[in-house]
C-alpha cells in the first residue's frame, strides 16, 4: 500500500511542476509589461524602472527567474497582491475557510440527496419513478448554474423575501473569526439569530453548487447500484430470504459506493470551478470570487498564486481519492 | 474466352460486393436507430435539437425584428400574458428596448456555433495527440500524458478564465481556451483505445500487409475507437456552450451587444428583482439546449457503446 501511495505521489511530482511552469509562464504570457502594470498610470523614470526590474529579477535570464519563482513558492511566498498589498498566501488563507464551507455543505448536500435518490432509481428501475428522477438528475447536470442562482434569488430573496441577497452574514453581527467557518463560529459567538443568519445566507449557494454534484452522484449510484444488484452474492442473499432492505443496505450499496467514492471524490475540481460562478452571483467572499475579481483587476500576482495553490489542492485532493480507492479496492494497486 | 470469362465473373461479383457493403452499412444504420429510438429521451432531444439548429438556421426568416434593433418607447416590457405586455414583443424586451425573443432566435447561432467549434478543434487536436501517445508509447506518451495532467489539474472554468484574460476577452477566444481544455478527455480516450488496439491481430496483419503509420493509425485503429469518441463529442458539445455562457456571464466571453445567452444574463443580472423575463429566458435557452444535447448523449452511448449500454 505504501508503494502504491508512493507511486502515485511519484506521479504527482512532474505534474505539479509542469503546473507551475504553467503559472510561471501565465505572467509573462499576458500582454503588457509587469513593471509598467505596477506604476500604473503615473509611469516611472527610467532608472526607477530598472531598479524595479532587478528588484523583482526580470533582468534575469527566464530559467534562473523561474526557479527563484519555484524556490520561493516551495517556501510559501507566493507574491504580494498588486492592489491589497499583501501577501498573495495571507489573502488565501483568509479566504479559504468561506469557500471550503460553501463546498462542504454542497458536498454534504450532495451526497445526502444524491446517492437515496440514486438508490431508490435503482431499485425501481423501469418505473417512472426511476424515470421522472433521473429525467430531473439530467436536468440538474444539464443547468447552467449562475442562471439557477439567479432564479433562486429571484424565488426566495425577490418575491418570499426569505434569505438574503448576498455575503455570509448579517451585519448586526460581529465576533471575531475562530474556525473561519461562519456557521461554527456564530453558534461559538453565542449570539442569539447569528447562527440563523448565517445558515439563511449559507443555503442558496450551497444549493447552487450543489446541484451539478448531485446530479452526477445520482446518476452514478444508480448505475452502481444496478450492476451490484445483478451479483450473483446478490442473488444468492434474496435467495436465502434475506429481506429486501438488508439485501440493497448490507450487500448492494456498500460495494456500489466504492465507485460512488472515487466520483464524489473527482467533484472537487467542479465544485472548485462552480465556485467561480457561484460565489460571483451570491458575492460569497471566497477563493472563486477572489480569482474571477484578481482577473478583472489585472491582480496578476494574485491570479498566478491562486492557480497555483488551487491546483495544488486539486491535485492533492485526486491522490487522497485515488489512495482511498485502493485502500477499499485492492484489485487498484498494482 | 478466358478473358471473357474472367469478365464473366468480375460482372457477377462485384454488383453482389456492392449490395453486401451496402447491406451492412444499412443493417448497422438500422441497429444504431433501434437502440437510439429505444431511448425515448434520445429521441426528444434530437428533436429539439434539430429544431434548435433549423431556428438558428433561419434565425433572420423567424425573428421578428433585428436582435440590436432598439424601440425606446419599449424599456423593459413584460412577456405578452402578462399584465402590461404587448403582442409586438412576444417574449417582452430588455432594458434598452430589444425584442428578447429575437435576440433568444439569434443567439442559438453563437451557442451551436460555440459547440460546433469546440469540439471540431478539441477532438482533432485531442485524437491527433491521442493516436501519437498511443502508437508511439514510451518518452513521447510519457510527455503527452504529463502536460494532458497539468491541464485536468486545473479546474476547467478557471483555467478557460485565465486562458481568456491572457488572449483577451470575445468569443473566439473563450472558443479557443474552452477547446484547450476540453481537448484533454479526448487525448486520454484515443490513448486508451490505442493502447488497446494496437496489439490485436488485424493491426498486427495489416503491418505485415506493409500498411504505413499513417495508414494503421487513421485507417485501420481509428474506426474501432469511434464510439467512446462520439459519446464524449457529445458532452464536450454542451460543456462547450454551458462553459462559453458561464464566460459570457462572467465577461469574459462574447462581448455585448452580442445577443450570446450567457452575455445577455450578464447583462439582465441587475434587474433581476425588476423583471424576471430578461433573466428567465436566455437561461431557459441554455438549459434546453443542453439538456437536449445531453439526451442525445445518452441515447448514442447506448446505441453505440454496447460497454457502456445501461443494463
Amino acid at each position: 500500500m505504501l508503494r502504491f501511495f508512493l507511486h502515485r505521489l511519484g506521479l504527482l511530482i512532474p505534474t505539479f511542476i509542469g503546473v507551475s511552469i504553467v503559472t510561471f509562464a501565465f505572467i509573462r504570457l499576458i500582454p503588457g509589461d509587469p513593471i509598467l502594470m505596477l506604476a500604473g498610470e503615473r509611469g516611472m523614470s527610467a532608472e526607477r524602472y530598472a531598479e524595479l526590474r532587478s528588484l523583482y529579477g526580470y533582468d534575469q535570464p527566464l530559467i534562473v527567474q523561474y526557479f527563484d519563482y519555484a524556490w520561493s513558492a516551495l517556501q510559501g511566498d507566493l507574491g504580494t497582491s498588486i492592489v491589497t498589498k499583501r501577501p498573495v498566501l495571507e489573502e488565501f488563507f483568509t479566504l479559504f475557510p468561506a469557500t471550503i464551507e460553501l463546498a462542504t455543505v454542497a458536498i454534504i448536500i450532495a451526497v445526502a440527496v444524491g446517492i437515496p435518490l440514486g438508490v431508490l432509481a435503482a431499485v425501481k428501475r423501469g418505473s417512472w419513478l426511476d424515470q421522472g428522477l433521473m429525467g430531473v438528475a439530467l436536468v440538474g447536470y444539464s443547468m447552467p448554474i449562475f442562471w439557477w442562482g439567479l432564479l433562486l434569488i429571484i424565488l426566495f430573496s425577490g418575491i418570499l423575501q426569505w434569505t438574503p441577497v448576498s455575503g455570509r452574514i448579517s451585519l448586526l453581527y460581529f465576533f471575531p473569526p475562530v474556525t473561519g467557518f461562519m456557521l461554527i463560529d456564530s453558534l461559538l459567538s453565542g449570539q442569539a439569530g447569528a447562527f440563523k443568519s448565517a445558515l439563511s445566507h449559507l443555503i442558496l449557494p450551497a444549493i447552487v453548487l450543489a446541484t451539478i454534484p448531485l446530479a452526477v452522484i445520482a446518476r452514478q449510484t444508480r448505475s452502481a447500484m444496478l450492476e451490484v444488484l445483478g451479483e450473483d452474492y446478490v442473488r444468492t442473499a434474496r435467495a436465502k430470504g434475506m429481506p429486501p432492505r438488508r439485501v440493497i443496505g448490507l450487500h448492494a450499496l456498500r460495494n456500489a459506493l466504492i465507485p460512488v467514492i472515487t466520483t464524489i471524490g473527482l467533484q472537487v475540481g467542479v465544485l472548485l470551478a462552480g465556485a467561480i460562478l457561484t460565489e460571483t452571483i451570491f458575492s460569497w467572499p471566497g477563493i472563486g470570487k477572489w480569482m474571477v475579481d484578481s482577473v478583472f483587476k489585472r491582480d496578476y500576482a494574485v491570479v498566478q498564486g491562486g492557480l497555483l495553490l488551487i491546483a495544488g489542492i486539486v491535485m492533492v485532493v485526486n491522490l487522497l481519492v485515488d489512495v482511498t480507492y485502493g485502500l477499499v479496492n485492492p484489485r487498484i494497486r498494482h | 474466352m478466358v478473358h471473357i470469362e474472367a469478365q464473366e465473373s468480375d460482372a457477377h461479383t462485384k454488383p453482389a460486393g456492392e449490395v453486401t457493403v451496402w447491406a451492412i452499412r444499412r443493417q448497422r444504420a438500422s441497429e444504431f436507430w433501434h437502440y437510439f429510438s429505444r431511448n425515448k429521451g434520445a429521441v426528444i432531444g434530437l428533436v429539439v435539437f434539430v429544431a434548435i439548429v433549423l431556428i438558428a438556421i433561419f434565425a433572420p426568416l423567424i425573428a421578428p425584428y433585428h436582435p440590436a434593433a432598439q424601440d425606446r418607447s419599449a424599456l423593459l416590457l413584460p412577456p405578452v400574458w402578462q399584465e402590461g405586455g404587448s403582442s409586438a414583443y412576444l417574449l417582452g424586451t430588455d432594458a434598452v428596448g430589444r425584442d428578447l425573443l429575437s435576440r433568444l432566435i439569434y443567439g442559438a447561432r453563437f451557442s451551436l456555433f460555440v459547440g460546433l467549434f469546440v469540439v471540431t478543434l478539441s477532438v482533432s487536436v485531442g485524437v491527433i495527440v491521442g493516436l501519437i501517445a498511443g502508437w508511439f508509447g514510451s518518452w513521447i506518451d510519457t510527455a503527452i500524458m504529463r502536460v494532458m495532467d497539468v491541464i485536468l489539474a486545473f479546474p476547467s472554468l478557471l483555467l478557460a478564465l485565465v486562458l481568456v484574460a491572457i488572449l483577451g476577452p470575445g468569443l473566439i477566444n473563450a472558443m479557443i481556451a474552452i477547446a484547450l481544455i476540453l481537448q484533454p478527455h479526448f487525448v486520454r480516450l484515443t490513448r486508451g483505445s490505442v493502447l488497446a488496439e494496437k496489439r490485436r491481430e488485424y493491426v498486427t496483419s495489416a503491418e505485415v500487409a506493409g500498411a504505413g503509420i499513417l495508414r494503421l493509425m487513421f485507417i485501420t485503429i481509428l474506426p474501432n475507437c469511434l464510439a467512446p469518441l462520439i459519446v464524449q463529442g457529445t458532452l464536450a458539445f454542451s460543456n462547450a456552450i454551458l462553459d462559453a455562457a458561464a464566460l459570457g456571464f462572467l465577461g469574459m466571453g462574447a462581448q455585448p451587444p452580442t445577443p450570446e445567452w450567457g452575455t445577455m444574463l450578464a447583462e439582465a443580472r441587475e434587474f433581476i428583482l425588476r423583471a424576471w423575463w430578461v433573466v428567465t429566458f436566455p437561461g431557459l435557452a441554455i438549459l434546453t439546449t443542453v439538456l437536449a444535447i445531453n439526451l442525445m448523449g445518452d441515447g448514442l452511448r447506448d446505441a453505440l457503446d454496447p460497454k457502456l449500454r445501461e443494463s
